[in-house]
Parts: structure tokens; sequence; C-alpha cells
């Protein structure tokens, strides 16, 4: 890779990893962290919609995240914290929506379509062999003597011309 | 598929998806539905704005169809928004204020300078009542009815349009059903 595009893709591939939180967070038992981590991941801030809670730097993102650490603290689970987030915010602060009767389309939609999808190609892919298998579809052209030779004459005349 | 019938599926794609393009066209994306609508106001123990030895509850939220303003000093559409509170409250709706986040001295100054159309305010300096009502971003204002159960939620300045729009309505109907 040339050194030149050595510096965009940085820039690419670590702003994945620029959050916006500044506080430091303090645990009494370091093994809330991952959980704390990954559930400012996968909730979504509510004031700025295209962010998570870890990504935001508004006073309601800190002071959710607030909350969660002290629950976590608490010895709630993350199943607790998120329907108590829910309870307060709706279904909308959860980035990985709960399977219930309004979402099971959303979670069941990607494997119809891959069913769709696969079935598709096979099809196609059946009739395009049944086609090269027919020895009526020879893939060598013929062309009559007259053809040829009206070919030939319009090949010649560009050539005078030119 | 005959090749012809399947060169009419993006149009049959496009018409599929043309009406769910068509609805989000009028939907504002930061407009959070509230979950608290049709539940009873949280319950809370906060002191007022105005008497920090007195504490407000549930209680006082009940009895009359009532507007709740979370308003403060720091929001800036809150200013904006406030000559409308002053007017609503002239008319005789009931407005209860949510001070959230705020300093006390300057909330109270605020209150002596524009006016003060709350019934009363509440005092919420950590924003718990906040968190449990599910605000997150002031101004916003919420419809209550007699029994304190939230009845409508709106995010952003309430101004003379979206009163009409909104609110108007809903609480005529409350306040008519309460006399009943």
């Amino acid at each position: 890779m040339r050194a030149g595009m050595l510096f965009p893709a940085m820039v690419v591939l670590w702003s994945g990893l620029a959050f916006g939180q500044t506080e430091v967070v303090e645990f009494s038992n370091e093994s809330l962290r991952p959980r704390y981590q990954q559930l400012i991941e996968e909730l979504r801030c509510p004031k700025c919609q295209n962010q998570n809670l870890a990504d935001s730097n508004s006073a309601i993102a800190v002071d959710l995240r607030l909350q969660i650490q002290s629950l976590l603290e608490q010895q709630n689970s993350n199943a607790e914290i998120k329907s108590y987030l829910a309870e307060r915010y709706s279904d909308f602060i959860l980035y990985r929506p709960l399977v219930d009767r309004r979402t099971l389309f959303l979670w069941v939609a990607p494997i119809f379509f891959m069913l769709f999808a696969a079935t598709a190609m096979v099809l196609l892919l059946r009739r395009q062999r049944r086609i090269s298998d027919d020895p009526g579809n020879d893939p060598q052209i013929v062309i009559s003597d007259a053809d040829q030779q009206r070919l030939a004459q319009l090949l010649n005349t560009r050539n005078d011309r030119r | 598929m005959s090749p012809r019938l399947a060169l009419f599926v993006p149009l049959i794609v496009f018409v599929v998806v043309a009406p769910f393009l068509w609805l989000a066209l009028d939907r504002d994306p930061n407009e959070l539905p509230s979950a608290r609508i049709g539940e009873p106001f949280p319950a809370f123990s906060l002191p007022s704005l105005k008497h920090p030895e007195k504490l407000l509850n549930t209680a006082d939220m009940r009895g009359q169809v009532a507007l709740v303003n979370v308003w403060a000093t720091w929001c800036y559409a809150c200013r904006i928004e406030h000559a409308m509170l002053n007017e609503l409250a002239l008319k005789g709706v009931k407005i209860i204020g949510l001070n959230y986040k705020d300093n006390r001295q300057e909330a109270t100054r605020w209150l002596n300078q524009l006016g003060d159309p709350y019934a009363f305010s509440i005092f919420d300096a950590q924003g718990s009542l906040g968190l449990d009502l599910g605000v997150y971003g002031a101004p916003e204002t919420y419809l209550l009815d007699a029994e304190g159960i939230v009845q409508y939620r709106r995010v952003g300045v309430l101004d003379q349009r979206s009163w009409q729009r909104e609110f108007a309505e809903r609480y005529q109907l409350l306040v008519s059903s309460d006399v009943d």
C-alpha cells in the first residue's frame, strides 16, 4: 500500500474506536466493566439518535451512563437495566430490538430474503445449465454465404473510404 | 416467469415501498414516542422551587387537568416558549413546572423577571424525576388528566401552533370529561 493511502485508511479503520465518553468510570468490581461497555454500546442516545450512549456526549447520555453504572453496582442484570430504560425512554432506546409481535418481521425478514435469493439463484443456474446443455443452442454462430459476402463488402467499403 | 413479466419487478417493488416512504416524509425522526403515555406520573418526592422546605409528590399532580412543563434557565428554547406559557396560565390552564437540572437562584430570578406561569415548580436538581419521566431534552410539555395519568407529550417549544394542533382539543376533552 502506498504511504499516501495509509493515512485515509487509518482514519476510516480507527474512527469507530473514537468514543465520546470522557469521564473515568470506577467500578467496585472490575467484572462489571465489560458489561457496562456492552450496554452503553447497545443502547441508543435519545437526544442524538444516530449515536449510542458510548459515543454521545450530550447531557442525557452522560446521565444515562451514570444511571447504568449505578444499576450495575446494584446487581441488576443486563435485561433488567434494558427494561428499566425502555420503560422510561420506550423501546426506541434499544439498538437490538426485542423479539415480539411488532418486531417479528424485522427479525424474520433477513432469513426470508436469504431463502428467496438462494431459490432464485438455484433456479437461474439450472436454467443456464439447461440452455448450455441443449445441442440446439450451439454457441458457434453460423453465417450464410450471402451474409458473409455482404459483410466482406461492407468492411471493404469502409477500408476504401479511409 | 417470462422475461417480459420480469421487467415489471422494479415497478412492483417501488409500488410496495412507496407508501412507507411517503408516510415517513411527514414524520419527525427527532420525536420519540413517550413510554409514559397512559401511565400515572412517576412517583417522586422533591422540593418546591420557591419553597425549598416544602416537599412535593404525586398527590400534588392530581385533582385537575394540568400541563407539566419541563424547563431550565440553561435551556434557550424555554425562553422562547415562556410567553406562551404565561398566556395559557392567564387563560386558566394549570401548568406545573418541572425545573430540570437547574440552579435554584437563577431559576427564581428567571421567574421573577419573565413572570411565573406555574402553579408550582418541582425542583429536580439531579434530573431524577426527569429520568423517570423519560425527559431527553427541555423544553418538554406533558398533558396530565385529573387522575395524574400522562395523556400526551410534546418535545420542543410549545407555541400557538403546536398548542392548537396538539393540545387544545385533547385538553378541552379532558376538562369536559372531568366536569362530568
